[in-house]
């Protein structure tokens, strides 16, 4: 035996094919515009944004331990900001959605240090009296439309591109980049040394303590940014659907609820989780929707299987038969050719 | 007078959502259990007075008879077949299967009852009212509060002189011993769900001759129950009716400032006194 | 001749990937009282644990005069009449001493033990009955956690380090108590670290050793160099 047979390495052989195979993806769906129609267009943008809504409340919830039900409060509050300084401040719409993210960021430094005092699930409650704070004190704004909402004015919409094709190739990319821009994100993140700590504290919250890894600081940071993300999403989202209502704008099933199922199904607490879970949700969508509330019954029913029956989703069952990993997060042991 | 009749008609309410929040307190305190699903099985429980009013004409008090065994059965069934297997150190799966369980019922009721809104007729019950103090009382108030004087008094009694709150305390202190014991947590889970649905019943059929209500209706309910909880304390069942009273009133007061900030007020309230008092006015976990 | 109260047999026990117990052998006859003694880590813990059934075995390891409990959940052992004194006493802290008794009951067998037998018993528990369990001293809850098991009429009974933590005086009277609790023709397994307190009270002594049987004996008769090989696998 000698000491050089097992070489450590955080890349492995599927991690690389995929990173190539995803590239080749990219390129492809960067050029959706030339090749797929308004439809197909509209729908994979709604996809993207779901699937960074997704990866979001998967950094909370799977690795943070932050459950949420309310991150209605952030898209719809991302979607008014929006709204707002586009047509109060005059701010490009683009220009508006980074706003909003830094506006989202600032919002939720206050109901983070008021809702991390609840545990648990009570912390889930908790955040969704926060979204219906949101969703109340807009509807009083009446420059906003109050209770019935508004449309965002011809002229902001032109600002993006007079064209309209041009619009929507524009929407789409920005969907496409807010999306690839989240996951790479939650990535890099869950890869630095806060992330290595925030995996610690899910698996053991008493060990990581005693490791000296400030957990309330650690979780405070994962809430501001996400919250940012997701204040940003809702933004594009209201960008994309031009009008805006309190009741639209915090929904708890549109926002939170088919996000939850979309998690839960593809498989919590892993980045390829969420991504596998946005594909089986518009699949399914897509192929059930006529059914209205049937197929509601029929997600519910589901994800209440997966978390019964296999805790870690689609992907979880994918991996426990082949040892894949998309994107590396630990590091692997291989034995090396003692060539 | 004005603002003392708010407060007074606030007070009334507030024993509403104490009722919105027992149920939720009881399942709390025996097995740390936080059903999202709550508030649309107070909606469900509407309902159910809503079939049993209309197919055979009696009054809905009446049909609270009824609905609280159909709702306990409910519970100790939801609990034993579902809920049970939830249970555990990991938070997620009751939070995400009662999760589910809530967009069920929903779209279930949506299916069977549609969207349109609907009240439970109670007749004279609705409107009668009488004069005390100055003050006009409406007289279903009057008996909502009274009712959620009695479900806690009733709820207290079990826990503190019966075998069932005995077994329910000791379960909730530490459930190996307990089974070493001859108790079957799981039965006794079940039970106390049962007992927690029981009091949901009373709650949605006198939500439903107060108000109309819809299948979308759960969140909302579910939010008052989980306020008053937290206002007045954890595992304090004296404590939630206070908590409910608080926003109850904060409610009242608010709306007579401005209409369009009831609900508001209410939540305002909520979280200035999560500010300064995270756990609550009356905090008695141990219970 | 009668199947034996508790026969065990080729008893494993895991937990996840650790085994704690291998193939552990050991038979109660009616009216036995048995000494279980061995190091910290040795198993006697896993074991009580999966006698009383908070953890599940394999099939026919654990056999009750002649059925198999081994795999029944706790309460379910618990109405067959296999009742424990959980090391640490273990009281429920939100009920009061005469509820904690009260608990114990809950299996609803018949026998000589009620609340007025163990007030007889442990007189000062019936001065203390309406305080919160938490409130008493060691011994006392001790001896309500030795009341709570008495109340439920078991026919094995099992004390899972009685003595520990617990001043010497208080042993003994506990000690002394022992024999008037277990002489109706209940049997016992005693878990001791305190060798010579289990052996004066046992007919037989088992010695464990990193999940092995190391020792069977009789208690009056078994050599001490026999137990300190048994008990630290010193040749």
């Amino acid at each position: 035996m000698n000491s050089q047979t097992y070489a450590v390495s955080r890349s492995s052989r599927a991690a690389r094919v995929s990173a190539i195979i995803g590239t080749l993806v990219l390129i492809i769906l960067v050029a959706a515009p030339w090749w797929a129609g308004r439809a197909d267009m509209r729908l994979m943008g709604e996809l993207f944004l779901y699937l960074a809504l997704a990866s979001l409340w998967n950094l909370m919830a799977g690795y943070a331990g932050l459950v949420s039900v309310g991150q209605q409060a952030f898209v719809g509050f991302g979607g008014y900001m929006l709204f707002a300084l586009t047509m109060f401040a005059g701010l490009h719409p683009i220009t508006a959605i980074a706003a909003a993210g830094l506006l989202g960021a600032l919002i939720s430094v206050p109901v983070a240090v008021l809702i991390f005092r609840l545990r648990g699930a009570y912390f889930a409650i908790g955040t969704w009296v926060i979204a219906e704070v949101f969703r109340l004190g807009f509807a009083q704004v009446s420059a906003l439309g109050g209770g019935s909402g508004s449309s965002l004015p011809v002229a902001i919409v032109k600002s993006l591109a007079s064209k309209r094709a041009m619009r929507e190739s524009i929407s789409y990319w920005l969907a496409l980049s807010a999306a690839v821009l989240v996951v790479a994100s939650v990535y890099f993140f869950l890869r630095s040394r806060k992330g290595l700590a925030l995996t610690a504290i899910r698996d053991n919250e008493t060990a990581a303590d005693s490791l000296g890894i400030d957990i309330w600081r650690t979780k405070f940071v994962v809430y501001v940014v996400t919250s940012a993300f997701t204040a940003m999403i809702g933004a594009l989202i209201f960008l994309q659907k031009l009008r805006i209502s309190p009741d639209a704008a915090f929904s708890v099933n549109d926002w939170t609820a088919f996000v939850i199922f979309i998690v839960v199904i593809g498989g919590i607490g892993t980045i390829e989780g969420p991504i596998i879970g946005t594909f089986v949700f518009f699949l399914l969508r897509e192929t059930l929707a006529d059914l209205g509330t049937v197929y509601l019954i029929v997600l519910g029913v589901v994800a209440i299987l997966v978390m019964l029956k296999a805790p870690k989703g689609l992907w979880g069952l994918f991996r426990a038969r082949f040892d894949v990993q998309i994107f590396p997060l630990g590091y692997r042991v291989s034995k090396r050719d003692p060539s | 007078m004005d603002w003392l009749n708010a407060i007074v008609q606030g007070t009334l309410l507030g024993g509403l959502y104490a009722l919105f929040a027992a149920g939720l307190s009881l399942i709390f305190g025996v097995m740390r259990l936080v059903n999202i699903a709550h508030g649309d099985l107070i909606v469900l429980a509407a309902y159910l007075g809503l079939t049993v009013t209309t197919a055979t004409g009696i009054h809905p008090l009446l049909a609270i008879v009824v609905v609280v065994p159909v709702m306990a059965a409910i519970g100790y069934v939801l609990q034993r077949g579902l809920l049970n297997q939830t249970l555990g150190d990991d938070l997620l799966p009751p939070l995400l299967v009662t999760f589910g369980l809530s967009v069920i019922i929903q779209n279930a009721l949506l299916e069977g009852y549609t969207a349109d809104p609907q009240k439970l007729a109670a007749g004279n019950l609705e409107t009668a009212s009488f004069a005390f103090g100055g003050l006009t009382l409406g007289v279903l108030p009057v008996l909502t509060f009274s009712f959620a004087i009695a479900v806690i008094w009733g709820l207290q009694w079990i826990f503190y002189c019966t075998a069932l709150g005995r077994a329910f305390r000791a379960v909730s202190d530490n459930q190996d011993i307990a089974q070493l014991m001859g108790l079957n947590r799981r039965h006794i889970f079940g039970l106390a769900m049962a007992l927690a649905l029981a009091v949901t019943a009373i709650a949605g059929i006198l939500l439903g001759i107060r108000t109309s209500f819809d299948p979308s209706g759960g969140g909302g309910r579910l939010i008052f129950g989980f306020e008053a909880v937290i206002i007045g304390g954890l595992g304090n069942l004296w404590g939630t009716l206070a908590g409910g009273v608080i926003l109850g009133v904060a409610q009242t007061v608010g709306a007579k400032i401005d209409p369009g900030w009831q609900i508001l007020s209410g939540h305002i309230a909520f979280l200035l006194i999560l500010a300064v008092r995270p756990n609550g006015l009356f905090p008695r976990i141990s219970a | 001749m009668p199947d034996p109260i508790l026969k065990i047999s080729g008893l494993n026990a895991h937990y996840g990937d650790f085994q704690a117990l291998f193939g552990v052998d050991m038979q109660v006859d009616a009216g036995e009282v048995l000494a279980i003694i061995g190091a910290n880590g040795a198993g006697k813990t896993t074991l009580m644990r999966s006698i009383t059934g908070l953890l599940t075995n394999g099939p026919d390891q654990i056999m009750h005069k002649g059925t198999d409990i081994g795999r029944l959940r706790a309460d379910e052992v618990a109405l067959r009449g296999i009742a424990m004194v959980p090391e640490g006493r273990q009281l429920f802290p939100s009920l009061s001493v005469k509820e904690n008794l009260m608990i114990g009951a809950q299996v609803l067998r018949p026998g000589p033990w009620n609340l007025k037998a163990v007030y007889q018993l442990f007189p000062i528990l019936e001065e203390r009955k309406d305080q919160q369990s938490t409130s008493l001293s060691g011994g006392q809850q001790q001896m309500v956690a030795i009341g709570r098991a008495l109340m439920s009429n078991p026919e094995l009974i099992l004390f899972d380090e009685i003595s520990l933590g617990l001043a010497p005086v208080i042993i003994r009277d506990i000690y002394r108590a022992l024999p008037g609790i277990i002489g109706n023709g209940m049997s016992a397994i005693i878990v001791e670290q305190d060798i010579s307190k289990a052996l004066s009270v046992s007919s037989r002594v088992y010695c464990l050793q990193e999940g092995r049987v190391s020792l069977e004996d009789r208690s009056d008769t078994v050599a001490r160099e026999d137990i300190s090989r048994a008990y630290f696998g010193i040749e």
